[in-house]
């Protein structure tokens, strides 16, 4: 089977997400690449290099710039004529694209897989990831998304892929870029992090949260996450929420500050390795599935920690 | 410009769903079921353009057993105008749903279709925008802004990063996210005029859709429980354990 992945890139570095969607890819089958952008020599240079990578189709135009899902997907699905699956990422650039592919192609996609369990058969997470469902696709074509924390990441480095140019339909003129907001961080991605310090709306306010979760997270050298209720009263930016509807994070430590653990929230932290829950409340959900936890006023435990880290 | 918005019955985002001891999927019997949270704030949108002067109906479409008709009436009774029920014992995957929706579109001709980003029960994220692609129409995903504006709708979506804003031409569809408002709850008048509102019930061979499903499910399995874990008395005690896993030097 040859499976064409899509690359997350940011127009410089392949992101990490493709890595994990590369290993997936692998155990399907034979892995392509396609970097879509414009200017991405680098990125295509960079992609070649991963791991069992085969081909690296590389479409380079300002129509795909901005990975405007109208103008990819044709492009996409001109590659599929070569291809038995399109693999993306679980990122908000693969969950856009992919579904537009697979309606185009007249197939159901398999939504954000946690395992390969055969050919066409996979695990897939359900409500909130309560439950876990095993799906089988009877498509002549297969479209799945990959859950980043649920595979080994390739090796950004060993590989041979060969590089090769496509062009396709360019500007459905459907849709146009206006512009972005990308928040700036110096800090670990939150989906990469091996560490994350997440605050809750306990914190109550802005400055309490930068005060308190911040200094924490320095000293862990961790990632800043927090709860719908914090990005909702403004404490925190939205690509902080870690959740169903926010980030899907797997770290090796997942410190919980403030945070009462609804199940909203524990869908996108409960696969962490080691969970750390600081809060006043013994009865909070979040110490259900904290493998360490504190029982104590977040506004002295927090600083008395980060003081005696 | 008229806006077609679907709703999904779930459910409810408060209980803690139960698999079936028999793995063949979760436990629905006798659980409260209410509309898809994402739903409520694409209604809520559809309203407030109404409100705005943007849009002059709101049809609201379900897919579903008899039941999703109290979906339809909550969404009557937050404003929508009428309802289409498309009734099956199926279940129905977004594919087909999408395709069930272009018919709708192609017979009311919406100027937007405002869908919510996700169902959380199957938690899919596709319907939006393969609804988009089978009309060849733009999409705004993972909205947390909305305006409309002659022939374009200008959106703001939610991205990895942070915020990207779009340019659509219309008729164009639009996926929420949490952000974009804060859904009205049904006051008891507009929850007893909704009673009166028309509802049209229609099958899915009506719209020569076949909702045969594409992917078979074999099992359903709760998530690996987590071992149990313990309590720290104090700071101390933290700081030992996080050095012990060498998280803290």
């Amino acid at each position: 089977m040859k499976t064409l992945v899509w690359v997350e890139h940011d127009g410089a570095a392949v992101k990490d997400a493709t890595l994990s969607a590369v290993t997936a890819a692998g155990e399907m089958g034979e892995v392509h690449l396609l970097v879509a952008g414009q200017g991405v020599d680098a990125v295509a240079q960079a992609a070649a290099q991963i791991a069992g990578v085969g081909k690296v189709h590389v479409a380079d135009d300002a129509a795909y710039a901005h990975a405007l899902a109208e103008n990819v997907a044709p492009l996409v699905v001109e590659l599929m004529g070569h291809h038995d699956a399109f693999v993306a990422p679980s990122t908000t650039n693969g969950k856009n694209i992919a579904p537009r592919v697979a309606a185009l192609l007249d197939v159901s996609q398999i939504s954000d897989i946690l395992s390969v369990e055969g050919d066409g058969v996979f695990t897939r997470p359900i409500y909130a990831g309560n439950a876990i469902a095993t799906v089988q696709s009877s498509d002549a074509k297969l479209v799945v998304t990959v859950r980043g924390t649920a595979f080994a990441k390739a090796a950004a480095s060993g590989g041979a892929g060969v590089v090769e140019a496509v062009s396709a339909g360019g500007d459905q003129g459907l849709s146009s870029f206006v512009g972005s907001e990308i928040a700036s961080s110096d800090r670990p991605e939150l989906t990469s992090a091996k560490i994350i310090v997440s605050g809750g709306r306990a914190l109550g306010s802005e400055d309490k949260f930068h005060e308190l979760i911040d200094p924490l997270a320095d000293k862990l050298g961790a990632g800043v996450g927090a709860s719908r209720a914090a990005v909702d009263a403004g404490y925190a930016p939205n690509d902080y929420q870690v959740g169903q509807t926010g980030k899907i994070v797997a770290p090796e430590v997942y410190v919980a500050v403030g945070i009462s653990g609804a199940i909203q929230h524990l869908a996108g932290m409960k696969d962490s390795k080691v969970i750390v829950a600081i809060n006043k409340d013994a009865d909070a959900p979040i110490f259900q599935v904290a493998d360490i936890g504190l029982v104590g006023d977040l506004f002295t435990v927090v600083p008395e920690l980060t003081a005696k880290l | 410009m008229k806006i077609l918005v679907p709703v999904k019955r779930v459910i409810d985002y408060n209980v803690k769903p139960r698999v079936k001891a028999d793995g063949t999927g979760v436990d629905l019997a006798n659980v409260k079921m209410s509309m898809n949270p994402f739903d409520e704030i694409a209604v809520e949108e559809a309203i407030r353009l109404r409100e705005k002067g943007a849009a002059t109906e709101i049809v609201a479409v379900s897919i579903g057993v008899q039941k999703c008709q109290e979906t339809l009436r909550t969404a009557l009774a937050m404003g929508a105008d009428r309802a289409i029920l498309v009734l099956t014992e199926d279940v129905v995957e977004p594919l087909a749903v999408a395709k069930i929706l272009k018919a709708i579109v192609d017979e009311e001709q919406p100027g937007l279709v405002i869908l919510g980003k996700q169902a959380i029960d199957d938690d899919s994220n596709q319907t939006g925008q393969m609804l988009a692609a089978l009309l060849g129409w733009g999409q705004g995903t993972f909205a947390s802004k909305v305006e409309v504006a002659g022939d374009t709708v200008t959106v703001t979506r939610e991205v990895d990063g942070g915020a990207e804003t779009v340019n659509l031409k219309t008729p164009a569809i639009v996926t929420t996210d949490l952000r974009l408002n804060e859904p009205r709850y049904a006051s008891l008048p507009n929850i007893m005029k909704a009673k009166s509102k028309p509802m049209a019930t229609k099958a899915p061979a009506d719209y020569g859709v076949n909702t045969t499903p594409r992917l078979t499910t074999s099992k359903v399995v709760e998530p690996a429980k987590r071992v149990a874990g313990i309590t720290v008395p104090d700071v101390d005690t933290l700081v030992a354990k996080l050095k012990d896993m060498g998280v803290a030097a």
